[in-house]
């Protein structure tokens, strides 16, 4: 579980948000919404301590991450998997030494081993046989599978997706959406989705935690949203759907 | 106004010297975890060292036989005895130009590449991504680099030094103003071992500051292209400038 208890974050005179506090559950996929620049992918870079809040806390299994030692946070890091917007792959390395590399630094297994969990992985997320390309030969989509596969070889109890979505079209953004879901649901994770695209967020979380003027505006089921008297909310959501209207037109 | 100016100006520069003296701490204290580093700084060695050969073998022979040439056209007289221009050219090159010229090449080279490789790192979330798995990334990309800088650049400057005395040589005898044996018997008759040392030791120091000025900006980078070109330029120029007041502590402390 993890549990975010009054962060504040700003940068010199600008303040990010203040008072954040929500509660992921364990095996619950949370969205967090909000607009572009409201501090999503800031708010995400705190949960495994990428970035320190200037007040607040974070509980992991009740331990606050900023207060461990450099050594004790790297073995917490390790429990996350992280999707980064633009897929972070290390372009010195091929696509199968990308999703290889947290294998041959953290575990002992043989390369046989390695060779077989980096082809499951590539598997589940549909790039069987892409292995032995460069990421430079690999389309927005790919590379966010790859970053995917490379997230989830450790087998982490939580996932945390930055933009999964963001620059890619209906078709692959689906194909992306479905396997969220399903490695949720397969690989019992828990998942926290930063993303602006209401689909996504429809189609993938149990609940949803919108930021908005500096604060957390509204956090509850995905079912409840629609409902919310939050006015921003309802204009952030109607905006969408308008805009998910007009590119199907 | 002004004075606000500077004094913020001074606020920044204390502010950047104690960011890098942070990570240069950060990067002793894991200097000891060697299997993190250990394929890198390989990769490291070959990078900094094998392939700064060509572009050191250059340096020192054109610095070698500029240096005969124009020593030669200024002691065009009878007072001094041939040989003495062997004697400053071996002295000057050993004591100074193998050092400090082939510093401000590899500044471009190998500091420029480091500055960048990181930079690009850092704003395309790969150092985050590097932390995020777990990894220590000031000990698996910043030590590799500044330890193979240290310990490759001694070995380039004594490339350096035996191939520009190569080219002093050479063009000693082939422009006919001074044979090989003259050249050598006034090398010889100022060599002395300490010189040797004295270079050595400053090639160790511009290797230190080269690579840690190269790692530290590459690797706060931020702001895209811009910013990765912003901080290789920095990078460049404040090794250049680090490199030759260096130069002159040394020269200062150590003759």
């Amino acid at each position: 579980m993890i549990e975010i208890k009054n962060l504040t974050k700003s940068f010199g005179d600008l303040l990010v948000w203040r008072d954040v506090s929500l509660t992921i559950q364990d095996g619950e996929t949370t969205a967090i919404i909000g607009r572009s620049g409201c501090g999503k992918s800031v708010l995400l870079k705190h949960l495994n301590a990428l970035m320190y809040p200037d007040e607040g806390k974070i509980l992991i299994d009740g331990k606050s991450v900023f207060d461990l030692s450099y050594t004790e946070l790297r073995k917490v890091r390790q429990r996350f998997g992280i999707l980064f917007q633009g897929g972070a792959l290390f372009d010195s390395i091929s696509t199968f030494e990308n999703v290889a590399f947290p294998l041959r630094y953290f575990t002992d297994q043989s390369e046989e081993e390695i060779s077989h969990n980096v082809n499951e992985a590539l598997t589940m997320v549909n790039l069987k046989d892409s292995g032995s390309k460069s990421t430079a030969e690999l389309s927005g989509g790919m590379r966010k599978r790859v970053g995917l596969a490379r997230a989830i070889i450790l087998k982490p109890d939580y996932l945390l997706y930055d933009e999964p979505t963001s620059g890619l079209d209906p078709r692959t953004s689906g194909e992306i959406n479905e396997l969220i879901v399903n490695l949720a649901d397969t690989m019992d994770i828990t998942s926290v989705v930063i993303t602006h695209d209401m689909h996504s967020v429809l189609s993938i979380s149990d609940k949803v935690a919108f930021l908005d003027e500096q604060k957390l505006s509204w956090f509850g089921k995905t079912d409840d949203m629609k409902h919310s008297d939050n006015k921003n909310l309802m204009d952030f959501i109607t905006a969408s759907e308008y805009q998910i209207n007009k590119q199907t037109a | 106004m002004i004075s606000a100016i500077r004094e913020l100006r001074i606020a920044g520069g204390i502010r950047e010297f104690g960011r890098y003296g942070q990570l240069l701490y950060q990067a002793l204290r894991s200097s000891t975890e060697f299997s993190t580093y250990r394929k890198n700084l390989f990769h490291e060695f070959v990078k900094v060292g094998y392939e700064s050969i060509p572009i050191i073998f250059l340096v020192g022979i054109f610095t070698g036989a500029v240096m005969t040439l124009q020593t030669a056209y200024q002691l065009d007289t009878d007072i001094y005895p041939s040989t003495i221009i062997g004697s400053i050219v071996v002295q000057s090159l050993i004591i100074e130009l193998a050092a400090v010229i082939s510093a401000l090449v590899l500044a471009g080279k190998v500091g420029a590449r480091m500055s960048t490789e990181l930079g690009t790192m850092r704003v395309s979330e790969q150092i985050d991504a590097l932390e995020a798995m777990g990894f220590n990334s000031v000990s698996f990309l910043v030590v590799p680099r500044i330890a193979a800088g240290i310990l490759m650049f001694p070995i380039l400057y004594t490339t350096a030094a035996v191939f520009g005395i190569l080219g002093g040589i050479t063009a000693g005898a082939v422009d006919g103003i001074l044979p090989v044996a003259e050249f050598m018997e006034g090398g010889r008759a100022f060599f002395f071992e300490s010189d040797i040392i004295f270079g050595i030791i400053k090639s160790f120091v511009f290797g230190f500051v080269i690579t840690s000025i190269a790692c530290y900006k590459g690797y706060y980078a931020f702001g895209g292209a811009e910013g990765v070109g912003n901080a290789t330029t920095r990078a460049t120029v404040l090794s250049c400038i680090f490199v030759l007041l260096a130069d002159f502590i040394l020269a200062a402390l150590l003759l």
